[in-house]
């Protein structure tokens, strides 16, 4: 097996204690063939940028459920700049207000997913960003 | 600057993507892993195996933070997990127990998925491994995938295998049976704060008594390979593995599994032993690499079609795979 894996980062910065979400992304992922690096709860944006530029990672998700993801998703989008992986692409989930969406997009953010999204969508989403 | 350039320079991201190459076995790979090759050899490789739930991860955590905080040893972290056997997939979750560990700059982690490889590593994970040693981490911790009773690559890989048990696993006929136990150069008790740990220790312990090899033969894509101690000091030197306990999630013991692991060092310094390891580890992967080009040879020289036909006759019994055998390869590699 020679082919390029999709590999993944799962990350949940931030203090809301809820992971279901990003672990139920994270199996759809798995399930779909592409290697996940799930690194659990309360990561802070520089420990997503160092995990992902150690694992060289494609993808990066960002599960926020409470509320700080204008805070927190501009320094790891930041981290990840400055760090040389502008190829990485940003993907998050959670609880985000329709009037958050434009100005993350602007930011550089791929694909944003509430509350009833399916894991399909994303899957698809993020071999087109792949594969653009 | 070359990517190797790069990599002896310690440019963390340049060596992030030759892991990805690396793993991927891309030309581009291979090219750097011969420029980076008289660079290894002067890391010390500690595997660590076990169950599942027996705390690996954990433990590897605390090692490495041991081995920073007190002796300021630059180190690399190789984290296998399994890849599911049908999609190809893989929840890579081992860094979930090294937070401790980010932030530092003379740490780095890298995860990997066993893509289809049974031996409790991943095809590449010996040559991510040389690409640390090249980049100048003196300890390259291995941790394998949750391992049962045959997977034993690690023993191959690394100068120091640590077996990670923990309470409550299995009785002493487990500890008697062949595999994962024989590979151990240091036996671990982890979550020594649990109940039933002197039944542990004490079955673990008879086991070494029982008996020890003087004489390690290693199968390897079904040949076998065996390494004997020296001569000269087979029952002078002997290396009986010591069982060290451990509370990982406290940091209780790891003190004392370090100095054992120093002791293990020492030991296979002075008995020659580690000579030897490399001498077997490097063996094992140039004959890996020749039936690799081998096979590879091979499907250049033959058409698919005339595979094909062959496999066919095998299938309708008209003939058997060894004349099979003799047939496509006549004439060739004489």
């Amino acid at each position: 097996m020679t082919d390029k894996k999709i590999r993944v980062l799962v990350a949940k910065p931030g203090l809301d204690g809820h992971d279901r979400g990003a672990k139920v992304v994270a199996r759809a992922l798995r399930d779909a063939g592409m290697e996940v690096i799930y690194t659990g709860l309360r990561q802070t944006p520089e420990m997503i940028a160092e995990a992902a530029l150690q694992e060289d990672v494609d993808v990066v998700g960002l599960s926020i459920l409470s509320g700080a993801h204008m805070a927190l998703t501009p320094r790891v989008l930041e981290l990840l700049r400055s760090n040389g992986q502008m190829n990485v692409k940003v993907f998050i989930g959670g609880i985000i207000p329709d009037e958050d969406l434009s100005r993350l997009k602007e930011l550089g953010v791929t694909g944003v997913y509430g509350p009833g999204a399916s894991t399909e969508d994303i899957i698809r989403d993020i071999k087109i960003a792949m594969a653009g | 600057m070359t990517s190797s350039e790069s990599i002896l320079r310690g440019d963390r991201l340049a060596l992030a993507r030759l892991l990805t190459k690396v793993e991927n076995d891309s030309p581009d790979g291979r090219a750097t892993l011969i420029e980076l090759f008289p660079h290894t050899g002067k890391a010390h490789l500690i595997g660590v195996t076990g169950a599942p739930g027996t705390g690996k991860s954990s433990l590897v955590n605390q090692l490495a933070l041991h081995y920073r905080k007190a002796e300021d040893k630059r180190v690399a972290i190789v984290a296998v997990d399994p890849s599911s056997p049908f999609t190809g997939g893989a929840v890579l979750g081992d860094r979930v127990r090294m937070r401790d560990l980010s932030g530092d700059p003379n740490v780095f982690i890298r995860s990997m998925a066993s893509r289809g490889s049974l031996g409790g590593l991943a095809q590449a994970t010996a040559n991510v491994v040389q690409v640390f040693d090249a980049a100048g981490f003196d300890i390259v911790i291995v941790e394998t995938v949750g391992a049962g009773q045959s997977e034993v690559d690690i023993a191959r890989l690394a100068h120091t295998t640590l077996v990670v048990e923990a309470p409550g696993l299995g009785d002493d006929i487990q500890a008697i049976k062949a595999g994962i136990l024989e590979i151990a150069d240091i036996l671990v008790v982890n979550k020594a704060d649990r109940p039933g740990v002197e039944n542990t220790e004490k079955s673990l312990k008879s086991m070494l008594e029982l008996a020890h090899p003087t004489t390690r033969v290693f199968k390897h894509h079904g040949t076998y390979m065996s390494m004997s101690m020296p001569e000269s000091n087979q029952n002078a030197n002997l290396w009986i593995p010591p069982i060290q306990k451990t509370v990982s999630t406290e940091g209780k013991g790891i003190p004392e599994l370090v100095a054992a692991i120093a002791r293990h060092v020492q030991h296979l310094r002075s008995s020659g032993d580690w000579t030897l390891r490399e001498r077997t580890r490097l063996e094992v992967e140039l004959e890996a690499l020749i039936r690799d080009s081998l096979m590879t040879k091979f499907r250049e020289d033959i058409s698919s079609q005339q595979y094909e036909e062959t496999l066919e006759k095998v299938i309708q019994r008209n003939i058997s795979p060894w004349e099979a055998v003799r047939m496509l390869l006549n004439g060739r590699l004489k």
